[in-house]
This record gives structure tokens, sequence and C-alpha cells, in this order.
């Protein structure tokens, strides 16, 4: 039918210059995520996410990259900016997790409290994101996402691979698993 | 766009195989796109070779307002300025009526034209080889018409998975070096 291979293979490899990554460099398993702040199972796959990192705290590192779907949520374009803003000033994680656990409250004023309590300078916050500097680096990632097939969020890459199962945790936990060396894991 | 061609090379049929599993014949590459005129509001209707000279995604879909259409529908939205590069006309396509079709676009702020395959029920999925009988429903499928109506590219996904956009973004970049002149 079809002479193009179909995109489930991550396009934009992991780049430890460029990628926000969470948990060891050394880890057999690299999970990538292309998510939005707004979005609801995204705001569900954050806690399976974090019970995963601390499950396989030696085995797993995730990495987040945008992927907003702006005409349905209209403040996600605004908090990925944002992340990316605390993220220039060493603070991406912490803001990525704030915005995730506020996903009711992702207006400006809201987003700005956020950035006070995690310890940003707020001047130069304003100022990137009035400016829009993260705009086109999150634009980058979205399309990395697209032509990698991403088709909704969340979607994750294990190991560059786009998984399709479910990715509640006992299917992230399995996946993994399946990932992880049986030496390795049966230390 | 040229008129309405009849396809003879037998692959617009769709049967039901012994399992009752679907297996939908799409029109495939270099076979005419054929034309067809649809309803895209209760009172307006559209003309495939309206947007002949340029590139069209044509994307049938079971239905409007359920989850994977949603998904996949909002990610051609957000993909527009890409398409639009390529100065590609996307279309939607269901068997849902105009009047459906009105309420979800606005719902949803899509900024492309869903067509009602409503009446008679399906025909022009059926003439593209991706309706499905026993359900009354398109297919999901895609196809990717260059500028001169010939299909370029064509794909039906499972039903419940969104097939993504690369497969899309691929074929036009394809057609846009094959053709420099038309964008």
């Amino acid at each position: 039918m079809s002479e193009h291979s179909r995109g489930t293979k991550l396009v934009l490899p992991v780049d430890e210059a460029r990628d926000h990554i969470r948990g060891p460099a050394e880890a057999a398993v690299t999970l990538v995520e292309y998510g939005d702040f707004q979005c609801p199972h995204c705001g569900q796959a954050h806690l399976v996410l974090n019970e995963l990192l601390a499950r396989f705290d030696q085995d797993v590192r995730l990495v987040f990259r945008h992927f907003p779907l702006t005409q349905i949520h209209p403040d996600a374009q605004r908090a990925a900016e944002a992340s990316e803003a605390a993220g220039a000033q060493g603070r991406f994680w912490e803001m990525h997790d704030a915005l995730f656990e506020n996903q009711d409250a992702l207006d400006l004023e809201s987003i700005a409290e956020y950035a006070q309590e995690i310890g940003l300078d707020m001047i130069e916050f304003a100022r990137d994101l009035a400016a829009g500097v993260y705009t086109e680096r999150v634009r980058e990632d979205f399309l990395s996402g697209v032509r990698s097939g991403v088709n909704g969020t969340p979607t994750f890459f294990i190991n560059g691979n786009r998984h399709d199962g479910p990715w509640d945790l006992a299917s992230m936990t399995a996946a993994i698993e399946s990932k992880i060396a049986p030496a390795h894991h049966q230390r | 766009m040229k008129p309405k061609k009849d396809n003879s090379n037998g692959t617009r049929t769709t049967r039901r195989s012994g399992n009752g599993e679907h297996r939908s014949r799409p029109l495939q590459p270099g076979v005419e796109a054929p034309d067809f005129e649809l309803n895209s509001t209760p009172d307006q209707k559209v003309d495939l070779s309206h947007f002949s000279g340029r590139p069209i995604v044509l994307v049938f879909y079971p239905a409007d307002w359920s989850p994977v259409c949603g998904d996949q529908l909002a990610l051609y939205n957000e993909i527009l300025p890409e398409f639009n590069r390529h100065h590609a006309q996307v279309i939607g396509i269901s068997v849902d009526s105009a009047w459906c079709h009105n309420a979800y676009a606005q719902h949803r702020k899509l900024h492309f034209p869903l067509l009602a395959d409503f009446e008679p029920k399906g025909q022009v999925a059926r003439t593209y080889g991706v309706y499905r009988d026993g359900d009354g429903v398109c297919e999901r499928a895609l196809f990717v018409i260059d500028p001169d109506g010939i299909i370029h590219w064509s794909y039906v996904s499972p039903l419940g998975v969104n097939p993504g956009a690369d497969g899309i973004l691929n074929a036009l970049e394809e057609i846009t070096a094959k053709e420099p002149s038309h964008v």
C-alpha cells in the first residue's frame, strides 16, 4: 500500500546538550515523552512516570519534549515556553513538575507564581516569555514529534521506538523490564 | 482535477473476510482521484476539482466526536502551517451530516473543511475503496493527491489507531520535489 515506512522511530536522537533529561546518563532505557502541559492524559502520565523513575532509578532516564496542541489547549504553548525559560535558568524539571501539578491554572499570573516558588530570576523569566525566546524551540520539538509519528499526547518512545500500547504503570513497567538486559536486571 | 473516471482496476471494493475482519482496497498511487461534490456546510457544497493545481490531503475518518478522530483532526489542525508550506489543502470526510460537522468543527476550532458523505451514504468513500459496509462508516484512510489530480500516496490505518502525519508530510515533500513548478 505504501512505500513509506510508518514513522515509529524517533527521528531526532536524544541529545544531552539539547534535551531535558531526568535520570542516570548510563540508564539502559531511555524513555522519550512528547507531551502537552495542558493535556489531562499527560497529567496522568506524569504520575506514572514519577513512579517509574522511582522504581527504576538506575535503569531509566526520561526525556521530555513539547507537543502542545494549541488549538484545543490554549495555555499549552505558554506553559511549554515557560518550562524552557525555566530550563534556561537550570530549573526545567521544577517548572515541568509545577505545571503538571497545576494543570487547571496555567494562566500567566499562575505560571509567574510557580516561577517565583522555584526561585527563578523573575526579570529574566518575564523577558524571555514576553519576547517569545523559546517559541521556535517548542515548535522544533513539535515538528520532530510529527516526523517521528507522534499522533497524540502523550506519545512515548522507548529506546527510540514508539510505544504503541497502553501507558499505565503495569504496562510501562513490563515494557521497560523487557528492555533491561536480563543479567543486569537480576542484580 | 479531471472528471470522475470509472475505476476499472477493481481496487475499489471493500469486503469482509471470513473472520469478520474488514479488508479495504483503497485506490492506489498512480490512479486518478475521482472527483466528487459534497456538502461542507448545510448550504454549501465543495467540489474536489475546486482545489486542482494544489496537493490535496483527503482524510477519511469514521465519525465526528469519537476520541481518536478528535486527536487525529486536532493534530492536522495543529500542523496546518506545515501543510500550507506545500500549498496543500486538507479535507476531512466522514458520513456525518453537515450539521454535525458544523458543530464539531466549531467545537474543535478546526480550520479546514469537513465534508459530509451523507447522501447517498458513504458513496465517495466507496468510490475510494474505503467504506466499511457492515459498520456503515469510512475507514481511517489517507490519500495525498498531487496537483494533477493523481493519487500519490494512500494509507488505511486500523480503525482505532491515529495514523499521525509523518506519511502525509513525506508524500507532500515528494510531490514538491517532483513538481516544483506547482508550489
